[in-house]
């Protein structure tokens, strides 16, 4: 469909812009700046603050003969209205005349100006906001030099509300635009924050317990235009322009959303680097100008105390620190040795340098490589993943997504943020899950199915097969025959590494069936656990449903970025069999206290590398600070006990590594390091000297990355795995089901030593519908034992009426060990 | 028979009960339109009658209702009695003594546009009356009158009450909207105007309590018996709310176009103790003041002669100011009252209504100089044309014109 496009004159500059476009927005696509406060490019316009006054004029129509009014020089005669209009809620019209320079509008622009200052506290040098403040900008470019209000006429209000423990509140600074309450309530869907009183005395306030209750917050203190929202984590941090700013990606999740670390040198830490603060770095495929407080706050682990530092090697019962050549030459010697008895067991959380050279060195020792995690199927991606170009933020009308087993906003919650915008924009979503999640309500078709019947829930889907199915079913195919577009989504809710293998194969399926692949904005997404899940896959590694009798054969065991004893009391037990254990990590993990040699690895903030998110996009990570001495990159450890080996790999720079790693994989070929730090022009325009216009984000010029082309897309043969079919999951007389949900904020290595975020933490606990309970026999707030393949742990009970009845839901990562679904029981406890 | 077109109640005992009503002649032009007559068919006499809209911008009535349009439904009308502007106690009356009448009008409203949902909107401070609004509604339904298939006809329609929480923004009537939606009022960006895009997005007619009390009458005896009221462009009666410097105050029912000196002499019994008009607020707080003089109080009160004053007649709420007030104190009172009700939403009026607030009380309390006056004035000028609703611009009216008017008052307060 062709868009119209309307022509006018701004400021004697023709423009040619969409039909709809904002006057505000069309100036702005020539170089012509309106000041605005409560604008915002991503959210409906409301014309509150009326900075954005401009004079425009309209073709005069004879309203006789609906014929246009000419001057004597044949040109369209203008009439302008007796009013300024606000360019922020005016849409373009053929043959307006917009003037934004004129001395009405200078004078208009001053006079509310004046007006915002007369209850601003004008206390610049100690807000948090100074130097990178929309008001301290426009001020100083439009505003009247001397205020005529009385100084002691300003409102004295309260500079400190905590809104929540993470969003603080200068009520002084506040000029009521309403950009947050309008970004909770239209973008995120939390409108936990709002107006109270009116006049002056207009505040915003929180409404919900625990207070400003969303995952989204942080976002509120960009947008905001002034100093008045900010993070307990930044407040009166640093001045914006003592921060050094490096490109980074988020750690947590598989959006792989675009990051800017600011850092600044600081006495305190000796002279070292500091994080102060993460800000979104603007990737409009990717997450926009967004990111969830997760990936705002978690970042404190790589600053911990509790880093390892130095490589320790086990002499007598003790680990003790040795040198790096001492440890080196200890792997190498333990690992030639091993040889073919070598195995690698990687975590996803390692970039596809350090996964590529862990995985030549382990294969140049014939041994065997494999993921440690319990989701599958990230094989099929390399086959169907979404096609280079893939962009929700494109999908509308005409475009299906399905989201199955998945809790998109605990999950991922970009990926949750993006699809629930696809849908208000007119996208068909249908989502499958066994228990309600906070897309239901955008979807146009929600399918409930009990924990195990996932995989025929998507068979059902395929309308080939449609026999005798559900009228949710029925309206599921409906959606899907009806788009031109179909992207699938996977995760693990409810699920081990059986099912999600299984799932992926039936998603495949269903796409393959119904043409949804090798193309833009069609294949499947896989909600991984790990940022570089996608990329372990990519460089072959694959999870082990046997990896526990394959870690007990093992001589040696060499493990990365990985906590198998940790998280899997069975594979502690292997652990305890095999011959050697190398753990190369960032902490003491239970791992790791297992090792016979540890060796110390940096974090994504003091190295670079890629890694590929679930959209199958290649992303760079810039080094942010400088490293604490002592730890290496992992990529280059492995190297280094390859040249003990005898091996050449790759141990300089990352980029070197990823060159011979696209020399090495099909997939990747012909990619550069220069290629992922490609740049184009983005909307809308943040990040610079107008930076009212979008929030303080940050532009992106350090690369948008490359989205890798899935083999249907480069046309090569599908190889349609078999869809297994699972055994039903029943509970026996004295036991009930206990399936692994995934929580956003749980109790894992990488998010615990962010303090701020305890209070939102997981406890250990099971979320237990009240009649599986009475059938049990637990009580809501009850503490127990809960016994789970063998291990007794106590957790307490929390009714929920969300939960399904047939089986009860563990969070992953809060100290209860939980791979799949199993059975569990109630340990009775005598006297 | 009534003398009166809209205050009836004033001669007939116990009006405000239904068997009162209809035993004189009401429900009568309801039943008419329903049974006999096309929606558009209403739409046109009340078009023809030139019926204009009585809470102050004098808005045809018959036109605003033509604006819906017919494509997108269902259709609400919605009857604003948030009556919160200073000096109006018009409605108030209306909806105490002769609530079926009104209600009436409401239907019949409901009828030409073909909703079949109408809300009444009443200021919170009306509690009393709201219930006793909701007490009509039942017993129209128990009547027949409201409900399922009225008349053996294919039209049904229901009436609710909502009850606002004390804001005068919320008679403005895109606030009004936000305040039934339950959220907070305040107004909305227009366009989209509400006969396209009102309550719940739908095409919604508002109107003024007493704007549908003439509806009945109308609709009962014609169009043409109604021109005989009033003048060519503002035909039929108003209600006018007499207060101030006055010795009779109250609501007077006249035919528009009676002068302000009819009013304030001859119904409004004068002055007290013989004072001279000094000033007239014709429309409440929101008045432009008019300084009285022969010629302005020769003037007819109709939507158009005022305004020649420079004054709106708005509501027609007529404050008489006589000599022994200083206008800066009148003034202060109005900037205060803005101020307080001002709901915030946007720069100008926000902060405009409670700096203005700030200067005027420095007058008057004797603490200001010269410049502050010009700096009141200007704050006004300042604000005026770049406020999101009708309500920022009126906090300037008397301000600007009680300083064009009478600076000397302003300047006597000023220490020299």
């Amino acid at each position: 469909m062709a868009v119209k496009m309307v022509n006018l004159t701004i400021d004697n500059h023709p423009v040619s812009v969409p039909a709809g476009t904002l006057v505000v927005d069309a100036a702005k696509k020539v170089g012509i700046e309106i000041p605005v406060f409560c604008y915002h490019p991503k959210m409906d316009p409301v014309g509150m603050c009326r900075l954005c006054l401009v004079e425009i004029g309209r073709p005069m129509v004879d309203r006789a003969t609906n014929q246009p009014v000419l001057e004597a020089d044949g040109s369209p005669k203008i009439s302008f209205g007796p009013k300024l209009e606000t360019a922020c809620t005016t849409p373009v019209s053929e043959g307006m005349v917009v003037l934004t320079e004129n001395d009405k509008v200078s004078e208009a622009r001053k006079d509310i100006l004046e007006f915002i200052l007369t209850s601003h506290p004008l206390d610049c040098p100690v807000c948090d906001k100074g130097g990178e403040c929309p008001l301290q900008n426009l001020t100083m470019r439009f505003g009247p030099g001397e205020s005529r209000f009385l100084f002691d006429e300003k409102m004295r209000l309260a500079k400190q509300v905590p809104l929540g423990e993470l969003i603080l509140l200068d009520r002084e600074r506040c000029i009521q635009c309403a950009r947050c309450v309008r970004f909770q309530k239209e973008i995120v869907d939390d409108p936990v924050i709002g107006f109270s009183q009116r006049g002056r005395a207009l505040e915003i306030v929180t409404f919900s317990d625990p207070g400003f209750d969303s995952i989204f917050s942080g976002n509120t203190t960009d947008i905001c235009p002034v100093g008045a929202l900010t993070t307990s984590d930044f407040r009166f941090g640093a001045r914006p322009w003592e921060m050094n700013a490096a490109a980074s990606l988020c750690t947590h999740c598989p959006v792989g959303c675009n990051l800017t670390i600011n850092v600044r040198r600081e006495a305190r830490a000796g002279g070292r680097d500091v994080i102060k603060r993460i800000m979104p770095r603007q990737n409009e495929s990717v997450n926009e100008i967004w990111i969830c407080d997760k990936g705002r706050f978690a970042y404190h682990f790589t600053e911990s105390e509790q880093r390892l530092t130095e490589p320790m090697m086990r002499k007598g019962s003790e680990l003790v620190a040795v040198s790096w050549d001492e440890a080196l030459q200890a792997a190498a010697s333990r690992l030639k040795k091993a040889g073919e008895k070598t195995i690698t067991l990687a975590g996803g959380r390692l970039s596809n340098e350090d996964l590529f050279n862990l995985c030549q060195l382990t294969s140049g020792l014939g041994g065997q490589y494999w993921m440690h995690g319990t989701m599958g199927g990230g094989d099929l991606l390399a086959q169907v993943g979404v096609g280079q170009g893939t962009n929700l933020g494109e999908f509308g009308p005409g475009s299906a997504i399905l989201v199955v087993a998945s809790d998109l906003h605990e999950e991922a919650p970009v990926w949750w943020l993006r699809v629930k915008q696809a849908a208000e924009r007119g996208a068909t979503l249908i989502v499958a899950s066994a228990r309600p999640t906070r897309l239901d309500r955008f979807a146009k078709c929600v399918i409930r199915y009990a924990y195990g019947e996932e995989v025929e829930t998507v068979t059902s889907l395929v309308p080939e097969y449609k026999t005798d199915v559900s009228e949710a079913i029925c309206a599921g195919i409906q959606g899907i025959l009806g788009a031109e577009n179909l992207v699938v989504f996977f995760g693990s809710d409810g699920l081990g590494l059986e099912g999600t293998t299984a799932l992926a194969a039936a998603c495949m399926e269903l796409l393959v069936k119904t043409n949804h692949f090798g193309r833009a904005n069609n294949g499947l997404i896989a909600v991984w656990p790990n940022a570089n899940t996608q990329g372990a896959f990519e460089l072959g590694y694959r999870p082990a449903a046997d990896l526990a009798s394959r870690l007990a054969e093992a001589q040696v065991a060499y493990i990365a970025a990985a906590d198998p004893a940790g998280d899997d009391p069975a594979l502690a037990e292997a652990l305890r069999k095999t011959g050697f254990i190398i753990v190369q990590e960032l902490f003491m993990t239970p791992t790791a206290r297992m090792a016979d040699l540890v060796l110390p690895a940096q974090a994504f903030t003091e190295r670079e590398g890629t890694f590929v998110s679930g959209e199958r996009r290649v992303q760079r990570y810039y080094p942010a600070v400088r490293p604490i001495s002592g730890p290496r990159p992992d990529f280059q450890i492995a190297a280094q006990i390859a040249a003990q080996l005898g091996f050449s790999l790759e141990e300089r720079l990352a980029s070197l590594v990823f060159q011979r790693l696209s020399e090495a994989m099909p997939d990747f070929a012909g990619l550069t390091y220069q290629q992922l730090a490609m740049v184009e022009e983005q909307w809308p325009l943040i990040g610079r000297h107008d930076l009212y216009f979008g929030g303080t984000g940050y532009d992106n010029h350090q690369g948008l990355g490359v989205q890798l082309k899935p083999a249907a897309q480069r046309l090569e043969p599908l190889n349609l795995p078999d869809v297994p079919e699972l055994p039903p999951l029943q509970a026996p007389e004295g036991a009930f089901l206990v399936v692994p949900i995934t929580c956003l904020y749980d109790r894992g290595q990488t998010l615990l030593p962010t303090s701020l975020l305890h209070e939102r933490m997981e406890k250990p606990a099971i979320y237990v519908h009240p009649k599986l309970a009475t059938r049990v026999g637990l009580e809501d707030k009850q503490s127990f034992q809960l016994v789970l393949n063998g291990i007794s742990t106590l957790v307490q009970v929390i009714f929920d009426e969300n939960a399904p009845e047939g089986a009860a839901l563990l969070p992953r990562s809060v100290g209860v060990p939980i791979q799949g679904p199993a059975l569990a029981q109630k340990e009775i406890v005598s006297g | 028979m009534s003398g009166y077109v809209l205050l009836r109640h004033r001669d007939i005992p116990d009006l405000h009960k239904l068997d009162v009503y209809l035993a004189n002649g009401g429900f009568a032009a309801f039943k008419k339109a329903v049974t006999a007559m096309k929606p558009e068919e209403v739409l046109k006499e009340v078009m023809d009658s030139g019926l204009r809209g009585r809470g102050g911008a004098g808005f045809p009535t018959g036109v605003k209702w033509s604006f819906l349009p017919n494509k997108i439904w269902p259709h609400y009308v919605v009857a604003n009695a948030d009556e919160s502007e200073p000096g109006t106690f018009k409605d108030r009356e209306l909806l105490e003594s002769n609530p079926f009448q009104f209600l009436e009008g409401l239907m019949l409203s409901c009828y030409a546009v073909q909703a079949n949902v109408g809300y009444v909107y009443l200021r919170g401070e009306f509690w009393r009356i709201a219930g006793q609004i909701d007490g009509c509604i039942a017993d129209l339904e128990a009547a027949g009158l409201l409900g399922e298939k009225l008349y053996g006809s294919d039209y049904s329609l229901r009436l609710y009450t909502h009850l606002g929480a004390g804001a005068y923004i919320c008679g403005e009537e895109t606030a009004l909207l936000e305040s039934i939606e339950g959220n907070l009022g305040q107004p909305r960006l227009r366009p989209p105007f509400p006969a396209t895009a009102g309550l719940y997005g739908k095409p919604t007619v508002i109107n003024n309590v007493e704007t549908l009390a003439n509806v009945p009458p109308i609709i009962e005896r014609g169009a043409a018996w109604y021109r005989t009221f009033g003048t060519e462009k503002s035909p039929g009666v108003k209600i006018f709310s007499l207060s101030g410097n006055i010795n009779k105050p109250g609501n007077y029912e006249l035919p528009l176009g009676t002068t302000f000196r009819e009013l304030i002499y001859t119904h409004g019994g004068g002055i007290p103790g013989g004072r001279g008009v000094k000033a007239i607020m014709a429309a409440g707080a929101s008045s432009t003041l008019i300084l009285a003089n022969d010629q302005s109080l020769d003037t007819p009160m109709d939507y158009e002669s005022t305004q020649q004053l420079g004054a709106p007649l708005g509501s027609a709420s007529v404050i008489v100011i006589d000599d022994s007030v200083n206008i800066a104190w009148l003034v202060r009172k109005t900037v205060n009252f803005f101020k307080h009700e001002s709901c915030g939403k946007c720069t100008p009026c926000r902060e405009g209504t409670f700096w203005m607030d700030n200067i005027a009380r420095r007058l008057i309390s004797g603490q200001g100089s010269l410049k502050d006056i010009d700096l009141l004035y200007n704050v006004a000028s300042q604000m005026q044309g770049k406020c999101l609703c009708a309500l920022g611009e009126f906090s300037t009216m008397a301000v600007a014109s009680g300083i064009e008017k009478f600076r000397k008052d302003f300047e006597a307060l000023v220490k020299t």
